[in-house]
């Protein structure tokens, strides 16, 4: 038990904290940006899985990291464009597309991988991004390892919850979004056009996810394989609802999930005697019952899943 | 400028042509595909349909194939025309075969009595895993869509937490495995020499008795409202939240069996890798039948083809079995915007 308390005492915890929860902060963010236009991206597991190939094969064929990521981004958005057609001028079942786009971008993305990679014993490596110190602030004692010594996408993860609270919040570009999520009517009073402001949204939100996914092949590991997101994208479904559609929130709710997860998987080696998928369940239980807490006081976008028909209520 | 326009009526031929055109344009899509692996598209379709027909051997896998596609595909179906989001499916199969399994490694009755002992007790774990996530839609308001995908991955792990402690199978070798049922509780071959049992009947019998229920009973007539327009089938008397559980312990006793009979039928102990996604597969079944009991069975048989076919096509020219995957998320979305068109058209 107190091997227990040690290790949150231990800094090299509370660093992998922020790398656990970067991919979670792209996918929430994207999530959430979706999500407050009035559509539901249940695509996101597929889109990061997408990412995370196709930003890996790029830098694998000799690109640099950072146009891995730009590239994942890229062929995010198009999943988000085929998502975005389906369910916004088409207003088919957001549901059924999301969980569509999700078999079909993770099954291109193994299919491609396997087409253009030839894979021996154990998957083909890149030289993944490397932790960049911040210099002076990374020699601070605890908080510098923690906070200022990570790898570069996960300062852009952090940047972009930051650029997405400012832009939803503060711009007239935000205040379009979000009026989209609740009345698109209103919009369309306005002058202005929903349908476009909802596929921007998704768009956008997907080339986030996608990037998200990119963190787990250029940063976290330094391959590929089939199975790797891992249900992240779903967690970050359920951490939008925590969040109370929110990106500062959202920040936090990733990184208590983050925690969560970082501490069950020392803990995995230092208790004996309990079986390690019972550790390994904690994060999907954990979501649930987040989900759970919040749902009675969850102030949902109104217009979430309406789809938007010019002259159709 | 297009826009849609409701229909005044749907065509039945159009809704009969749906799934014919869906499937045709995913199959030319990833035509695209098979050409860029460097393999002409004729051929690798025409293995494929060989692998899946070219022999009695290759229809018996395939309609073994298709045994659990047709009890995962009603499951989604059922709860799906209710518009319940159950996404479980992949879960409940897994805790259906687990109980069947665990259950039937000793259960000391003859097989006539314990085989339907089994299936009721693989259904009522289905049911039961669905019974909370609707559960928390009820009385919460949480989304089931999240819950049912997040129980999937608890499952498996569950799964594997049993089938490497205390229901591991001590003879099996490689791979963990959980004990098998007793052979007194195999269900009976349906070809001689084949993989092919006598659960492909009792999925057929269940597609049928789905059809009865869903078409012929106050039940099947309150699902069906509480699906078009819960409020108007709430106010017309509809207790919803009793038509949404009950159909949330038909879903997941749909799936529940599904796994129960693999194991019976196929597999005899669970594995963490019985199930090449059948839960997932199921909702593309659902859609492709346009959440119809006897379509279910057709597109079963089609998903099941594409499946068996595309591992024999892989084989033979090189294309990576994944296209199969492709293919059948390519008909899920090719499929919802066909159905589109038989109740909208375009109009400039």
């Amino acid at each position: 038990m107190s091997d227990a308390i040690d290790l949150l005492l231990n800094t090299s915890l509370w660093a992998s904290v922020l790398r656990i929860a970067t991919p979670l902060i792209f996918g929430v963010l994207g999530a959430l940006l979706c999500e407050r236009s009035g559509v539901l991206n249940l695509g996101i597991e597929g889109i990061m899985t997408m990412g995370a190939m196709s930003g890996w094969l790029v830098v694998y064929m000799g690109a640099p990291l950072l146009v891995g990521l730009i590239f994942a981004a890229l062929c995010g958005a198009m999943m988000g464009l085929l998502h975005a057609i389906l369910t916004v001028p088409l207003g088919l079942s957001q549901h059924v597309s999301g969980l569509g786009i999700t078999l079909f971008a993770s099954a291109l993305a193994y299919y491609l991988y396997r087409l253009l990679v030839e894979v021996g014993d154990l998957p083909p490596t890149i030289e993944a991004f490397k932790p960049l110190d911040i210099p002076v602030l990374s020699d601070i004692p605890v908080l510098g390892p923690i906070l200022f010594s990570q790898a570069l996408p996960t300062y852009l993860a952090l940047t972009a919850v930051a650029v997405m609270a400012y832009v939803l919040a503060r711009t007239p570009l935000g205040l379009a979004i979000r009026m989209t999520g609740e009345n698109p009517h209103a919009v369309e009073a306005q002058g202005l056009n929903p349908i476009r402001i909802r596929i921007g949204a998704v768009v956008v939100g997907s080339a986030l996810m996608a990037v998200g996914g990119a963190f787990l092949t250029t940063t976290a590991f330094n391959s590929f394989f089939p199975g790797m997101v891992q249900g992240r994208g779903w967690i970050c479904i359920a951490l939008v609802v925590f969040a109370s559609w929110r990106p500062g929130k959202a920040l936090i709710g990733a990184l208590l999930f983050a925690f969560f997860d970082a501490y069950q998987l020392r803990l995995q080696t230092a208790v004996e005697g309990v079986p390690y998928q019972l550790f390994l369940m904690a994060p999907y239980v954990l979501s649930i019952v987040a989900l759970v807490l919040v749902a009675r006081r969850a102030e949902v976008p109104a217009a979430l899943m309406a789809p938007y028909r010019r002259g159709e209520r | 400028m297009m826009r849609l326009e409701r229909r005044t009526h749907v065509p039945l031929h159009l809704v009969a042509i749906a799934p014919l055109a869906a499937i045709f344009i995913a199959l030319l899509l990833a035509a695209g595909l098979i050409a860029a692996a460097g393999v002409s598209p004729l051929t690798a379709y025409g293995e494929m349909l060989n692998g899946a027909f070219g022999s009695r051997l290759s229809i018996a896998e395939m309609l073994t194939r298709a045994t659990p596609l047709i009890f995962t595909g009603l499951a989604a179906a059922v709860a799906f025309r209710a518009r319940l989001w159950n996404i479980g499916g992949e879960g409940q199969f897994f805790v259906g075969a687990l109980i069947t399994a665990w259950i039937g490694h000793s259960l000391g009755v003859p097989g006539w009595i314990g085989i339907p002992i089994l299936m009721l007790a693989g259904m009522a774990a289905g049911a039961a895993l669905l019974a909370g996530p609707a559960f928390l839609r009820l009385r919460f308001g949480v989304d089931e869509v999240v819950t049912t995908l997040l129980l999937n991955f608890i499952v498996i792990l569950f799964v594997g937490l049993m089938i490497e402690g205390p229901m591991r199978d001590p003879l099996a070798f490689g791979w963990p495995s959980s004990v098998p049922v007793d052979g007194e509780y195999h269900l009976p071959d349906l070809i001689p020499r084949t993989r092919l049992h006598i659960g492909l009947l009792v999925a057929i019998a269940a597609a049928g008795a789905v059809w009865l229920i869903l078409a012929r009973t106050v039940f099947g007539a309150e699902t069906r409202a509480a699906g078009l327009n819960a409020s108007a089938a709430a106010f017309a008397g509809v207790s919803l939240p009793q038509t949404i559980m009950g159909v949330a312990l038909l879903s997941g006793a749909l799936a529940g069996l599904a796994g129960s009979v693999e194991v019976m039928g196929v597999t005899a102990g669970v594995t963490t890798t019985m199930s090449p996604g059948f839960g997932y597969a199921g909702i593309v079944v659902a859609m492709l039948a346009a959440l119809h009991p006897a379509g279910v069975v057709a597109a079963a048989v089609f998903v099941a083809t594409v499946f068996v076919g595309a591992d024999a096509m892989s084989r033979a020219t090189g294309v990576p079995s994944f296209i199969a995957d492709v293919i059948v998320a390519l008909c899920l979305l090719t499929m919802i915007v066909a159905l589109l068109f038989t109740t909208y058209r375009m109009r400039r």
